[in-house]
C-alpha cells in the first residue's frame, strides 16, 4: 500500500509565536520550527500500516525553506521518501491555496491508495485541508479517526465524538485524518536518523506542478488575517472559600467551563 | 567590521552558542536520547538512587539498545556506527539524567563492547555483539582488584594453561554491572603478561554478588567477581593482545565519554539552581537577585562552557583520528572536578532543599564521586598531565 502523509511545519509551540507585522502572516524566522506533533500521529500510523503489509510512505509538506527540517523528522522516523513544495509565490496562501498545491502534488507523487493528515496544525489549527483535499482529489474522507485498520480494499475508522464513537468505512483510495489518540509516535532511533541523510527528498516549484502563481498566496487567499492583538494576560485565579460548600462550589465552576 | 541585523535572543540553555557547531544530526542524536531519557528513567530515577535498585535493569538496557546507544561508536555487528561527538553528546544526555545510568552504557559500548570489538576474535565478536549491541545481553568489565586499583599492572588472578583449557582464579572488584550481566570481559596474569577473556557469566565457578552500601553511584549495579577456577575454551582469550595495552585502549574510550558525561550531571544542577534561585525568595526578593548568588551562577556557567567546548574539541579530534590518551585525560580531570564543583555549588544554592532527592543536585554530586575516582583518579590523571608536560613520570 502507497501512502502520503501531509505534514506541516509550525514554529514550536513551546516559544514565543507570533505574526509578522508587515504582512501579519505567522512569522517562521524568530522561533525555531518543527514537524507539526499532530502530524507525527499520521506518520506513524503511515509506518505502521506500511510495515504490518507492503508500500512505501511518502511524505509531502508545503513550506518554507525550513520546512526540510519536518520532513526531515518524518525519514528519520521511517518515511521512505519526501517532497517538499517550496515557492516564494506560496507565501500567505490559507487553506483553500494550500490544498490547491498539496492536492497537486498528490497527483504528480503518483496515485496513492491512501492519504493521511493530521488533525489540525498546531499554528493554523483550522482542520480544514484534509476535507479540502479529499474534495480536491475527488476522494472519500473520513476524518477524526481514533483507530484505523485496512481490510482489503476499504479503511474503517473509529471516530470519538463527546457523545457516541462511531465507526465508519471508506473505500481505497481514500483520505483519512488522525487524532492524537490513534497511536504513540515513535522517537527516531539512531539507525532512523541516520538512513534518512540517505533518502531521496525532491524540492519542487509551482512551476514544477503547474499551479499559476495567481492562484497561491497571499494576494489569491480567500481569507486572511486583518488584525491581532496578544492575549490578554491572565486574570488572577479565584479562590473558593469553603464553608461547606466548597464541593459543590468547585463543581459548578468546572461545570461553568464545560470540563465536567 | 561587524554586519548589521537583529541579534539573536539571548538563550540561557546555551549562553554562547555552542549549539551553532552542532550538525543538525548531532542534535536530533542528542533529541533522541533526551527524549528515551526523559520518559523511561528521569520518573524513576531518584527511587532508584534511594533504593539502589533499579526496576527493571534488563527491559532498561534494551531501551538503550532500541535507540542504537549501546556500542553506538562502533562499526558492524548491529552497532550504529556513530561519531565520537555522537556518543559524546549521548552520554552527556545520560548523564544529565544520572552518572549510574550513563555508566551502565559506557561499561556496556565502551568497554565490554569496545573490548571484544578491538581485540576479539570473529567468531568472539559475532557470538557476543549483535546481542549486546541490542541490549538482550549485558557485559561488564573486570579490571580493578581488591588490592589492586590505579596500579593494575599488579593483578593478581591468574589464568593458567590445562592442556588446551584456560583455568582462571582471583577476584575483581567495584565491577560495573557485575551481576546483571551475560559476559564479562576479565583481564588476567598469564605467563605471557596479562591478557583477556570472555568469561560468560553461567560457566561453573564464576560468581558476581552485589556490593552494598554504596553511597554514590546508587542506580548502577557495582559487584564483586569471583573466579574460581573458572575453566574456559582456549578461544575464550583474545588471541593478539598482551600486557595493559588491551584494558587501557578500552578504558580510554570509556573515559572520554565521561569528559562528555560529567557535563551532563553538572548541566542538570546547574539548571536546578537556576530554576530555584530565580523562584525562591528570601528578604522579599529572589534570591536569583542576591550578588553571591549571581557570582555562583555566572563561575558555574563559565565553567559548564569551557568544559563543553573542551569535549567537543577533544570529540572532532577523535573524530578526526588526531585524539591522543592524554587529550582524554585533560578532558576527565578538568570536567569531572569542576563537575563536581558546580553540583556541589548548586546544592548549596538551595539550602536545604539541596540534600532532598526530590532535586537532582545532590544525588549529582554524590554520584560524582564515583566518577572522580572511576577510569582513572583524578591523581593519576594529574600525573598523566604531568608526564605530557615534563617528560617526567612521578606515578613510582
Ligand atoms: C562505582 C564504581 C564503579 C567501578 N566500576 C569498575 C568497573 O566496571 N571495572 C573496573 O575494572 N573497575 C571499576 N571501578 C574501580 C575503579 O576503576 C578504581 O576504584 C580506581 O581505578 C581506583 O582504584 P582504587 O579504588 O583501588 O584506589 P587506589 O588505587 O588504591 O587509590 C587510592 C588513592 O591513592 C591515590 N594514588 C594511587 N597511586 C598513586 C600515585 N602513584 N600517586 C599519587 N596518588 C596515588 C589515588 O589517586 C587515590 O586517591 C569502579 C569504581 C567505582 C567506585
Amino acid at each position: 500500500m502507497n501512502i502520503v502523509v501531509c505534514v506541516k511545519y509550525v514554529p514550536d509551540a513551546q516559544s514565543d509565536r507570533t505574526f509578522n507585522d508587515s504582512d501579519k502572516t505567522t512569522d517562521r524566522e524568530s522561533v525555531d520550527g518543527l514537524l507539526s506533533e499532530l502530524d507525527e500521529y499520521a506518520v506513524e500510523e503511515a509506518l505502521k500500516l506500511v510495515e504490518a503489509g507492503e508500500g512505501e510512505v511518502t511524505v509531502v509538506t508545503v513550506g518554507p525553506d525550513q520546512a526540510a527540517d519536518a520532513v526531515k523528522k518524518a525519514l528519520q522516523m521511517g518515511a521512505d521518501k519526501a517532497v517538499h513544495i517550496s515557492d516564494e509565490a506560496i507565501h500567505g496562501s490559507d487553506a483553500p491555496a494550500t490544498s490547491l498545491v498539496l492536492a497537486e502534488a498528490i497527483k504528480k507523487i503518483g496515485s496513492p491508495d491512501l492519504v493521511l493528515c493530521g488533525l489540525a496544525s498546531t499554528d493554523g489549527t483550522m482542520s480544514v485541508v484534509p476535507a479540502m483535499l479529499a474534495e480536491r482529489l475527488g476522494l472519500p474522507q473520513v476524518t477524526q479517526a481514533s483507530e484505523l485498520s485496512v481490510e482489503g480494499d476499504a479503511v474503517k475508522i473509529r471516530r470519538d465524538g463527546d457523545v457516541a464513537s462511531e465507526t465508519i468505512e471508506a473505500s481505497l483510495p481514500c483520505l483519512v485524518s488522525v487524532t492524537d489518540q490513534i497511536n504513540e509516535p515513535r522517537y527516531p532511533s539512531f539507525k532512523g536518523i541516520m538512513a534518512a541523510k540517505k533518502k531521496p527528498v525532491e524540492t519542487w516549484t509551482l512551476a514544477d506542478l503547474g499551479v499559476d502563481a495567481g492562484q497561491v498566496g497571499l494576494d489569491n487567499s480567500w481569507t486572511k488575517v486583518l488584525e491581532f492583538t496578544k492575549r490578554p494576560p491572565r486574570e488572577q485565579g479565584e479562590i473558593v472559600k469553603d464553608e461547606g460548600d466548597g464541593g459543590s462550589k468547585l463543581a459548578e465552576f468546572l461545570a461553568s467551563r464545560k470540563f465536567i | 567590521m561587524s554586519t548589521a541585523g537583529p541579534l539573536p535572543p539571548f538563550d540561557r540553555n546555551d549562553p554562547i552558542g555552542i549549539d551553532d557547531v552542532l550538525s543538525a544530526e548531532e542534535k536530533a542524536i542528542r533529541g533522541a536520547v533526551r527524549n528515551l531519557c526523559e520518559t523511561k528513567v528521569q520518573p524513576h530515577i531518584a527511587d532508584w538512587f534511594e533504593s539502589g535498585v533499579i526496576d527493571d535493569p534488563r527491559a532498561l538496557m534494551k531501551e538503550f539498545g532500541g535507540l542504537g546507544l549501546l556500542g553506538m561508536h562502533l562499526e558492524g555487528y548491529g552497532c550504529a556506527g556513530m561519531s565520537a561527538v555522537d556518543y559524546g553528546l549521548a552520554c552527556l544526555e545520560l548523564e544529565a539524567c544520572d552518572s549510574g545510568i550513563r555508566s551502565m552504557v559506557s561499561v556496556q559500548g565502551s568497554l565490554a563492547m569496545f573490548a571484544i570489538w578491538r581485540w576479539g576474535t570473529e567468531e568472539q565478536k559475532q557470538e557476543w555483539l549483535p546481542g549486546m549491541a541490542a541490549g538482550d545481553r549485558i557485559g561488564c568489565f573486570g579490571l580493578t582488584e581488591p588490592d589492586h586499583g590505579s596500579d593494575p599492572g599488579s593483578m593478581r588472578t591468574r589464568a593458567k594453561k590445562d592442556g588446551t583449557d584456560w583455568v582462571l582464579n582471583g577476584r575483581k572488584m567495584w565491577i560495573t554491572n557485575g551481576t546483571i550481566a551475560d559476559v564479562a570481559v576479565v583481564w588476567a596474569q598469564t605467563d605471557e603478561g596479562i591478557r583477556g577473556f570472555v568469561v560468560p557469566t553461567d560457566t561453573p565457578g564464576f560468581s558476581a554478588p552485589e556490593i552494598k552500601h554504596k553511597m554514590s553511584l546508587r542506580a548502577s549495579v557495582t559487584s564483586e567477581l569471583v573466579l574460581d577456577d573458572v575453566r574456559l575454551p582456549e578461544e575464550a582469550a583474545f588471541p593478539e593482545v598482551r600486557g595493559l595495552k588491551g584494558p587501557l585502549s578500552c578504558l580510554n574510550e570509556a573515559r572520554y565519554g565521561i569528559v562528555w558525561g560529567a557535563m551532563g550531571a553538572a548541566r542538570s544542577s546547574f539548571d536546578a539552581a537556576l530554576q530555584y534561585t530565580m523562584e525562591r525568595e528570601q528578604f522579599g526578593k529572589p534570591i536569583a537577585g542576591f550578588q553571591l548568588t549571581q557570582k555562583k551562577l555566572a563561575d558555574m556557567s563559565l565553567e559548564l562552557i569551557k568544559g563543553e567546548l573542551l569535549a567537543l574539541h577533544i570529540g572532532r579530534r577523535k573524530d578526526n583520528g588526531t585524539c591522543r590518551p592524554e587529550h582524554v585525560s585533560y578532558g576527565k580531570l578538568n570536567n569531572v572536578r569542576e563537575a563536581i564543583e558546580i553540583c556541589r555549588t548548586a546544592r548549596t544554592m538551595l539550602g536545604a532543599n539541596g540534600i532532598s532527592l526530590e532535586f537532582p543536585v545532590i544525588r549529582h554530586a554524590n554520584n560524582l564521586e564515583s566518577v572522580l575516582t572511576y577510569e582513572g583518579t583524578v591523581e593519576m590523571h594529574t600525573l598523566v598531565v604531568g608526564q605530557a608536560l615534563t617528560g617526567e613520570a612521578a606515578f613510582r
